[in-house]
Order: structure tokens, then C-alpha cells, then sequence
């Protein structure tokens, strides 16, 4: 076997264990024994599952050796973010209210990983509930960025992708609500994909914001996102704002990687002010290698994006309000009793003050103030009809271009805790991720270099039309082949 | 009304609200930090004129339904399993006040 | 709260205020699974054996709507002459309590399915039309078993046990404009309306419509207005009154108190209100503040439901002959006085009468055995008419077997009892206990000469031309065969042995 097992792309580790030149307990094992020597320092997995990844992994192996069709990813390991339920282990979104709570149901995405015979390698950090940019709102410490151990690697599923970037895992489902994949992604120089709203089922999702929320994939490559993605996409008859549509094919679409001819839109609004100078020359190089690839690279004005924090700021605090109601300490999760004989709804108070972090009851306080009658309308209201204005934004830039880019952030990773006191200026990390998530179109982060003033990867965002995932799946692979993105060799 | 003056008493009245027994600390805190956010976000209220439709799914589908047939839920077993307390086959919940 | 208001006598309240009534009734539909899961819906069954993620509330679990209670909600609404909306969504409804897994209740708010309709009830062969405003469709809640106080009840409980079978089962909103009828018919309206819902619901076949077993539920909103004047009043909500005769009890305790309050100067608190069986009072419950703030949004979870006209119209087919309108037909076919066709749909044996009639029985004797002898035993047990274990088929039976002279009227009241008790049909019970009349002339020939034998000056009258002594005879025959004799046949004996 020639495979260097665990900085092999998942794509050509089927292929090894389609040709039998490597097994699925090998690699898995592999990656288990990678775990074992660096999640010490990068505290990516909140939950390491050796013995039930390992079991899937011989099921594979047997059914290959028995001659059976496998699916093309069976086999190779996964990681999943811990905001996905999972049978078997526990799930916890990062919180102490759902410390060692093991769900009696899988998520349908997870249903799929094991109807085509990924190891679930184990439950990958996050910011509480899915809320933050840094993973510094976790309540088991943040997730570290291999590049730089001192920094942060991303929210909220930063964990996914500082177990991606450091080797720990070869793929990773992740879910962005807000930008919560492409952002970690870019900090942490992987790939990270949120599909279409609709396009991958949120059934087994613990919900942030459900208008907003969806899964996807996270992987080294373009091609290994758009096979993880292939395997969990499509619609489920358990989520009713599924859609009930082909997959898009993105498989096909990132061995094709073409941009001749296509038309691509730089977003005007993205890269100006607040953009760092290291970011915004990595993206202009991209860009410039698009257009030399044959694209017809325009610039699109979307006027309403600009909106997007503060429409978001409105609408995701008050979805999150009512689906974080649930976490009450009757039925499940953590209980405290303030005092002896106290009454449920004291033990409810006390229980959400002491299960729930910092991040989470801001949220939660101002999604139940935007909702309260008489604000209704000037917040919640008025926040949804800016989406409808950033939904048209789109509609009428891909009249013009087939694909939008912008940076995906406007910084490389931070140093931790340096945005800690300031919930603002870490909401503004948000900024370009922010309108597809509004809008529910598909969005895609490729990493495209280290940016020259920090030394950090940078990450180009695509965006297309709903449903159009495949465009960025095209887009991205094409400029996949053009950059240089370095390796990480060591994490520091 | 549209002005973002929050008091840190709008703060304890919405902690009640979201049953959440913030402490002083946590609402002096909140207190100062939602009129900031708050500053930020208003800016929603001169974005869109009232011609312009609310958007509340980003995929315009409707009837989305299920047949009336009957699946399979979990197990008392199961369904207890991660109950902090339970009896007689039931979820054990402290006392309920303000109802008779 | 205070405790010690004095309660006006309802005829003397009316003198001074006229009540205005709302009702709030809540239909527990008959799918066979809930309203946003496939779990099952059976009354009574083991605690939380119901359950799944999405009725349990748990992280991740999603709600997808049940195609069959829309139907419901649209048929339903149509049969209360409603407009049905092209385009509405559901909406969480935000509050803490938890017997709600979620702690929101998925309903809707401001796009109800159906609205602005309408219905009629009769009072006293007066019509009356009740304005509807709206019908919703939302789910219901768990169930709490409250332990450690004395009587079961929430008060002084040390803790409560949860249990979610119920929880997410679908419901109909049924709401009405206010209702402003004379005030001494609103009792009798408010109870006539309740019963017409269920009437109509059960011709629906979309829910089994029983306020005993919570799936008819009524809530009793009042509010009194000095006379003449037109601004509504501060209103009470009754919750979760439980019978018919409580809605009527409950809206007449409304009226003493509410009276009580205003004469005293005082003024009615909005809040939400108990009913109690016992005495037919009402007590304090939550008192509605500014803190009941539900913080209504469109359900990001579930998708708009948008009835197209020829799915409505499919559906407006389906609908049953409206409650009224069966009435009179029915009314005018068996030859029913207004008199005998209220007393039927006062005792609820409306639909009984009918049923026994299609199975062959004559109106007369189907209203006879309703009720007479059935609504008898249903009022000395305290239940339902439609409750006792006979059927309208098994009514008939007993009736066709008095046609063909097997049994008698007297007779028949045993085979009630045995039928009652479970013995079996009518056929069987004759069979069993012996019943049937005797008219063989063998047998009777000799009862007979006894009967005239042990009363010689009877039988002298008689042989005199004083043929309506024979009854005495008669009377003697049956007691020695212990009324199992065909009287008819005796009776022709006695002449021919006599003459
Ligand atoms: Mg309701
Ligand atoms: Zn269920």
C-alpha cells in the first residue's frame, strides 16, 4: 500500500479500499491513533467513539471481502458535529445542559452515514448550541486551530474542522446557521459547504435557528466535500421544509472543476472596510486566477447585504428563544434543584441559568425581547422583510453571474479570547456568510493560501442559487487546482 | 417604541419570560450589553418599506403532509432513559404552581 | 384574590346586566396518529407508550403535519359555514409549562384555516345563530398526575408524573364571536351549542366528541354589560368545562358572580377561571397580566398550508346533512310531534332512535324503548344514554321478537336486563332466562280451567255476557305462568270456554 492513510483525501481512500489496497480498520484505526496523539492539544472531539467506528469498519471490510456493492465513501471515517443526535453515543451541542445525554433516535444525516458505511469516528466540538464564531462558547474549552494552537479555529464547528485540517479525521459533517461551516473552514484551510436550505435534512439537528440552519459537509478537498454531501443530501420525508428534488450533482461537478465561460460576480459590498489586507489580496489572487481560467468575472452590487447582521442578529436570537425552550429539566438534561422543595418552574429557572452559557441566554434574552408584543414588528417583523430584500439581491445577481464570490471572513483566525468581551465585534465576523443562510441559497468556503500578513489561511466564498449547489462545487474545484494552498505539515 | 432603551428591570421581566433566574451579575451585565446589539440591529426598522412581504421559510413550499399511519415511537423505556427523574412510568417533575 | 364575593341570583342579575358569552371549544380530532408525528392516538393506553422525539420535545425532532387533520380542520370548518383560507401557516405559541414538551404549542395565530362562519342552535323551538370567528388547528398537551397532595389535585402536590400519550394528538379551536342572546336563554344557548358541536362533529366522524373523556373540551368566556348600554365588559375564561350541564351551570355562576362584583362597586379581573362539578362554582386561576406574553411567530419548522379550491370542494362533497336539517326530515318521516322530537334530542338519543329505526323498528316503538325504559337506566346510572352497552341493532331485535308475539312489553324489560348485563343477544337472553311467552294450548288450556276453577264468580260473569272480566282471568293465568303467557291467546281460551 503507497497511501499515506490519514493526509490521504477521503476520495482516494475509497478508491484504496475499493481496490483492497487498504482496509477500513486500518484507516480507521489510523485516524483513531492520530486522535489519540493530538486532540490532547486541539480538543476537537468532545466524544471519541474507537469501538463503534471500529465495528462499522469490520462490517465494511466483511461485506467487501464478501463480494457485497458498497457505497463509494463505505468505509472511510467521519467525524460529526456534536449538534447531530446520535444513538450509541452521547450529544451534547457543547453545553453543560445536555451533559451525557445519549439520544434514543439518530439524525437522518447520520442514518445516512451509516446506511453507506462511514465509521462515525466520534462528536466534534462546538460553540453551545451551534452559537459562536471561535468556539470559545463551548462549555467542554474551545477547539484549537492546528495552524496555531492559540488561536481560534472557527465556530461554531470548529471542532469539525480543526479535526479536518489537523489530519484527525478525513471528513466531518458540520452545520451553519450563520456561516458556522464556511468560516471555520476557512480559518482552519479546509472546505466547508452549506447546501441549499432544504437540501440536506435538519431531522436529529439540535435547531438553532430552523429558518436558517443546515448541515454539510467539511473536508480537504472539493471533491471529498461534494461525495460527503452526495451521501446526506436529498429529501426526507421527516423534515418538512425538505425539498423534494434531485440532488444536485456535485459529484460530477468537482471532477468537472470549469470556469470557462462562467460567469462569476464579485459581491462590491464584501472586502472594503473591516476586510483584513492579508484576506483581501489572497482573494483578489483568486479571483485574478479565475478570470485567467476563462471566467468572465464581473463586479455585482447586492445593496441589502449590508443588512444582513442586523436582520440576522434579529431572526436567529428569536428563533433560538423558542428551540432552546425545550431544555427545561423535565424530560431530559441537566436539573437543579435551587432549594428543597422547589417548584418546577423555579427548577426550570434555575436549571436553564446554570445549563446554559454566556452566548446562549444573550441570545436567548434578546430573541424573547424581539419577539415580546409590541416589538414584534419593528424587530422580528422588519427583520424578515429584509430577508426577502437580500433573497431579491440575489435573485437579481444571478440574472447577471452564474456564481457570487467574496472572502469568507474578514480576518484570519484570532488569537483566543481577544473578541471574548465584545459580542458585537465577534458578530461581525459574520458579515459575508450571513446573507446566504437569510436567503437559504448554498454556499461553499475554499481555502486559497495563507494570507501574507498573518500567515493564516484565507477562504474564498461561493455562492449560487438554490438548488444550484453543483455551480459551486464547479467553481470551487476549478480554483482548487490554481491556488496553492500549502499543506499543514505540523500543529503548532 | 422603537428606540433600543432597554432596562436592566426589561432584562428581569424577559429572563422571567425565558425562565432563566439570571443573577444581578449576569443582569447588570445584559443590561448594558442588549441596548448595544440592540443599537446595531435597529437599523432593520428603515431597510424595508410595507410593501415588502415578511419572509418567514426560505423555500416557498406548501403542504407539506404525512399520511394519518401510525410509525413506531420509541419505548416507556427508551423514552425515560434520559428523564432526570421518573415513576410509575412517568416523567417525575417538581411541583406545578399557578394552576388548579 | 378575594373570596368573599357576594353572588346575585341570576334571574335578579338579569334584571340589571346583560351577559355577553364567548366559547372556546376545543375538538380532539380521531386520526389515528397525532398531529405532527406518526405516533398512535389511543385513549386510555399505558403511560408514555405514545411517545416519540417529536411528541417528546426532544433536541433535533421535527414536526411534519398530519395530512387527515387538515381535512378534519377544513371539513370542520366548512360544516360551520366558515371560509376556508388559501394560505396559512401555524404558529408557536411561546410559554413554560410542563405538561408542553416543547414548551411552545405549535397553533395558529393570526391565519387560522377557517374563519368567519357560522351555526344555528334551537332553544325551545327558538332559533338561534351563533357567529364563528375562527377554527384553528393546534395539538394538545401531556397529562399531569399531581402526587403527594390529598385529593390528586395540583394544590399542595409534593411533585407530579408526566405523561405524553396525549401530548401533540391535534385539536380544533372552535371559536365564536360574542354571543349576545336575552340573557335568561344564554345558559340554555351556550349548553345547546356545545351539544350542537358535538352533534355536528360526530357527523363529521372526525372526533369521538366526548367531554367526558376530555375530547370535546369548553371554555366558557363571560362578561356583563349594565342593560342598554354596548361596550363589552371585562371578561372571565372558564377553562375545561367538562359536561353540558356544566357549560350551563357555569355561564349562570358567571352571571351571579360578575353581578355580585359590579354591584359591589368592584371590577372584574380578566383571568382565567376553574370550574367545579361539585357545587357548580368557579374559582381563580392564573390571572391574566401582561406577563401572559406568548410571543407569536410564524413555525420556521413547518411549511404553509395552502388548500387548493378543488381539494375544499372534494371535501365540502363529503359533508354530512347538516344537524338541523336531518332534524326535520327525520322529524317529518316518523311523524314525530315537536314535542316528541325534543324530548329525543334533549335526552341526546337522537342518533339512537334513528339507528333503531333503520334496523326495522317502528318510531313509535323506538322512542318508546329510548326513551322510556333505556333513558331510565342511563338517568339511574348516571350516564350517557349513549353510553349503555346496547345497541340501536339489539334494540330492534327485542322489539321484532315482541312482533312475532315471543316475548311481551313485560317480558322485554328482562331481556333489557340481560342484554344490558352482557348475557348476550336478545335471542340468546330469551333463550337462557326462559322468557318466552307461552302459546301453546296445552299448556295454557290448563292454566286456564285452573284461573276459572279458583274464581267461580268471575267465570259466572263472564258465561253472563261480561266479557271485559275476562281481564281478572287473564291476570290469574299470567300470574301462575309468571307473565310468560300470550295474553292474546288466553284471552281467546277463556271466551271459547266460557261461551
Ligand atoms: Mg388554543
Ligand atoms: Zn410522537
Amino acid at each position: 500500500m503507497s497511501i499515506d492513510v490519514t493526509t490521504a483525501t477521503a476520495a482516494s481512500l475509497a478508491e484504496a479500499l475499493a481496490d483492497g489496497s487498504t482496509s477500513s480498520v486500518e484507516v480507521t484505526q489510523a485516524y483513531l491513533d492520530r486522535i489519540a496523539g493530538s486532540d490532547e492539544r486541539l480538543n476537537a472531539f468532545l466524544h471519541v467513539d474507537a469501538e463503534g467506528a471500529l465495528a462499522t469498519a469490520r462490517d465494511v471490510d466483511a461485506r467487501r471481502a464478501a463480494g457485497e456493492q458498497l457505497a463509494t465513501l463505505a468505509g472511510v471515517p467521519i467525524a460529526v458535529k456534536d449538534l447531530i443526535v446520535t444513538t450509541g453515543q452521547p450529544t451534547t451541542a457543547g453545553s453543560k445542559m445536555l451533559e451525557g445525554w445519549v439520544p434514543p433516535y439518530d439524525a437522518t444525516v447520520v442514518t445516512r452515514l451509516r446506511e453507506a458505511g462511514l465509521p462515525i469516528l466520534g462528536k466534534t466540538n462546538l460553540d453551545e448550541f451551534a452559537m459562536g464564531s471561535s468556539n470559545e462558547h463551548s462549555a467542554y474549552g474551545p477547539a484549537r486551530n492546528p495552524w496555531d494552537t492559540t488561536r481560534i479555529p472557527g465556530g461554531s464547528s470548529g471542532g469539525s474542522a480543526a479535526a479536518v485540517a489537523a489530519f484527525e479525521a478525513p471528513l466531518a459533517l458540520g452545520t451553519d446557521t450563520g456561516g458556522s461551516i464556511r468560516q471555520p473552514a476557512a480559518m482552519t484551510g479546509i472546505v466547508g459547504v452549506k447546501p441549499t436550505y432544504g437540501g440536506v435534512s435538519r431531522h436529529g439537528v439540535i435547531a438553532m435557528a430552523s429558518s436558517l440552519d443546515q448541515v454539510g459537509p467539511m473536508a480537504r478537498t472539493v471533491l471529498d466535500a461534494a461525495l460527503v454531501h452526495e451521501v446526506v443530501a436529498g429529501h426526507d420525508p421527516l423534515d418538512s421544509t425538505s425539498i423534494e428534488r434531485p440532488v444536485p450533482a456535485v459529484v460530477e461537478a468537482a471532477r468537472r472543476g470549469d470556469v470557462s465561460g462562467l460567469r462569476i460576480g464579485v459581491v462590491r459590498e464584501f472586502g472594503g472596510e473591516g476586510f483584513q489586507p492579508g484576506v483581501r489580496a489572497a482573494f483578489d489572487r483568486a479571483v485574478e486566477l479565475l478570470a485567467k481560467a476563462g471566467a468572465e468575472v464581473v463586479e455585482v452590487s447586492c445593496p441589502h447585504f449590508s443588512h444582513g447582521i442586523a436582520a440576522y442578529y434579529l431572526v436567529m436570537p428569536s428563533e433560538v428563544s423558542s428551540n432552546l425552550a425545550r431544555f427545561d429539566a423535565m424530560r431530559y438534561g441537566l436539573r437543579v434543584m435551587p432549594h428543597e422543595g422547589a417548584s418546577a418552574e423555579q427548577v426550570m429557572a434555575a436549571s436553564r441559568d446554570a445549563g446554559f452559557g454566556d452566548e446562549v441566554k444573550r441570545r436567548i434574552v434578546l430573541g424573547t425581547y424581539a419577539l415580546s408584543s409590541g416589538y414584534y414588528d419593528a424587530y422580528y417583523g422588519s427583520a424578515q422583510k429584509v430577508r426577502t430584500l437580500i433573497a431579491r439581491d440575489f435573485e437579481a445577481a444571478f440574472e447577471q453571474v452564474d456564481v457570487l464570490v467574496s472572502p469568507t471572513a474578514p480576518t484570519t483566525a484570532w488569537k483566543l479570547g481577544e473578541k471574548s468581551d465584545d459580542p458585537l465585534s465577534m458578530y461581525l465576523e459574520d458579515v459575508a456568510t450571513i446573507p446566504a443562510n437569510l436567503a437559504g441559497v448554498p454556499g461553499l468556503s475554499l481555502p486559497v493560501g495563507l494570507a501574507e500578513d498573518s500567515g493564516l489561511p484565507v477562504g474564498v466564498q461561493f455562492l449560487a442559487p438554490a438548488m444550484a449547489d453543483d455551480r459551486l462545487y464547479n467553481a470551487a474545484a476549478a480554483l482548487e487546482r490554481l491556488v496553492d494552498m500549502p499543506r499543514l505539515e505540523e500543529i503548532t | 417604541m422603537s428606540s433600543s432603551a432597554i432596562s436592566r428591570d426589561d432584562v428581569a421581566h424577559l429572563a422571567s419570560l425565558a425562565r432563566i433566574d439570571l443573577s444581578d451579575d449576569e443582569l447588570d451585565r445584559l443590561g448594558a450589553e442588549l441596548p448595544a446589539i440592540l443599537e446595531h440591529v435597529k437599523v432593520v426598522q428603515q431597510v424595508a418599506g410595507d410593501d415588502v412581504p415578511p419572509m418567514s421559510h426560505p423555500i416557498p413550499v406548501a403542504n407539506v403532509f404525512r399520511a394519518d399511519v401510525p410509525r413506531p415511537g420509541l419505548t416507556p423505556q427508551e423514552a425515560l432513559a434520559g428523564a432526570p427523574e421518573s415513576e410509575e412510568q412517568r416523567f417525575l417533575v417538581p411541583q406545578i404552581l399557578g394552576e388548579e | 384574590m378575594s373570596t368573599t364575593t357576594t353572588l346575585v341570583p341570576f334571574e335578579d342579575a338579569l334584571t340589571r346586566y346583560e351577559p355577553v358569552m364567548g366559547l372556546e371549544v376545543h375538538v380532539e380530532l380521531n386520526t389515528a396518529t397525532k398531529m405532527f408525528c406518526g405516533c398512535a392516538t389511543t385513549f386510555g393506553a399505558e403511560p408514555n407508550t405514545q411517545v416519540c422525539p417529536v411528541c417528546l420535545g426532544l433536541p433535533g425532532a421535527l414536526p411534519v403535519v398530519n395530512e387527515k387533520a387538515v381535512e378534519s380542520a377544513i371539513r370542520i370548518g366548512l360544516a360551520l359555514n366558515c371560509e376556508i383560507a388559501d394560505w396559512c401557516r401555524f404558529a408557536r405559541k411561546n410559554y413554560f409549562y410542563p405538561d408542553m414538551p416543547k414548551n411552545f404549542q405549535t397553533s395558529q395565530y393570526d391565519e387560522p384555516i377557517a374563519y368567519n362562519g357560522w351555526t344555528e342552535v334551537e332553544v325551545d323551538g327558538e332559533v338561534f345563530r351563533i357567529e364563528i370567528e375562527r377554527a384553528h388547528m393546534e395539538e394538545d398537551t401531556g397529562k399531569s398526575l399531581h402526587v403527594g397532595g390529598s385529593t390528586g389535585r395540583i394544590h399542595g402536590a409534593s411533585h407530579s408524573l408526566l405523561d405524553y400519550n396525549r401530548a401533540g394528538i391535534p385539536l380544533i379551536e372552535i371559536v365564536t364571536k360574542p354571543i349576545e342572546v336575552p340573557g335568561d336563554k344564554a345558559p340554555s344557548v351556550a349548553r345547546a351549542y356545545v351539544n350542537h358541536l358535538r352533534d355536528l362533529m360526530l357527523a363529521l366522524g372526525v372526533s369521538d366528541a366526548r367531554m367526558d373523556q376530555g375530547s370535546l373540551r369548553a371554555d366558557v368566556n363571560l362578561s356583563l354589560r349594565p342593560v342598554g348600554t354596548t361596550t363589552f365588559g371585562t371578561r372571565s375564561e372558564t377553562k375545561n368545562v367538562n359536561s353540558f350541564r356544566s357549560v350551563e351551570r357555569a355561564v349562570r355562576y358567571e352571571v351571579s358572580r360578575h353581578a355580585g362584583i359590579l354591584d359591589a362597586g368592584g371590577s372584574v379581573v380578566q383571568e382565567t377561571r376553574h370550574f367545579h362539578e361539585s357545587d357548580g362554582s368557579t374559582s381563580a386561576g392564573r390571572e391574566k397580566s401582561d406577563a401572559e406574553d406568548y410571543r407569536y411567530f410564524p413555525e420556521p419548522d413547518l411549511a404553509p398550508v395552502a388548500p387548493s379550491r378543488e381539494w375544499v370542494e372534494e371535501l365540502r362533497a363529503t359533508l354530512p346533512e347538516p344537524p338541523a336539517e336531518r332534524r326535520k326530515r327525520l322529524q317529518s318521516e316518523w311523524g314525530f310531534s315537536d314535542l316528541d322530537m325534543r324530548d329525543t334530542v334533549g335526552a341526546g338519543a337522537l342518533d339512537l332512535v334513528a339507528a333503531t329505526i333503520e334496523a326495522g323498528t317502528s318510531p313509535a316503538a323506538a322512542k318508546k324503548w329510548w326513551l322510556g325504559e333505556l333513558a331510565r337506566r342511563s338517568n339511574e346510572q348516571g350516564v350517557d344514554i349513549a353510553e349503555l352497552p346496547i345497541t340501536p341493532q339489539q334494540v330492534a331485535q327485542i322489539q321484532s321478537l315482541i312482533d312475532a308475539g315471543r316475548i311481551n312489553d313485560k317480558l322485554a324489560r328482562s331481556v333489557f336486563d340481560g342484554v344490558l348485563a352482557g348475557e348476550g343477544s336478545a335471542e340468546e337472553v330469551v333463550a337462557a332466562r326462559g322468557l318466552e311467552v307461552v302459546s301453546d294450548d296445552g299448556a295454557l288450556s290448563a292454566a286456564v280451567d285452573q284461573a276459572i276453577a279458583d274464581n267461580p264468580d268471575v267465570a259466572e260473569k263472564i258465561r253472563g255476557g261480561k266479557v271485559q272480566a275476562a281481564g281478572a282471568l287473564i291476570g290469574a293465568v299470567m300470574k301462575q305462568m309468571r307473565g310468560q303467557a300470550d295474553a292474546a291467546r288466553v284471552r281467546e281460551l277463556i271466551l271459547e270456554k266460557l261461551s
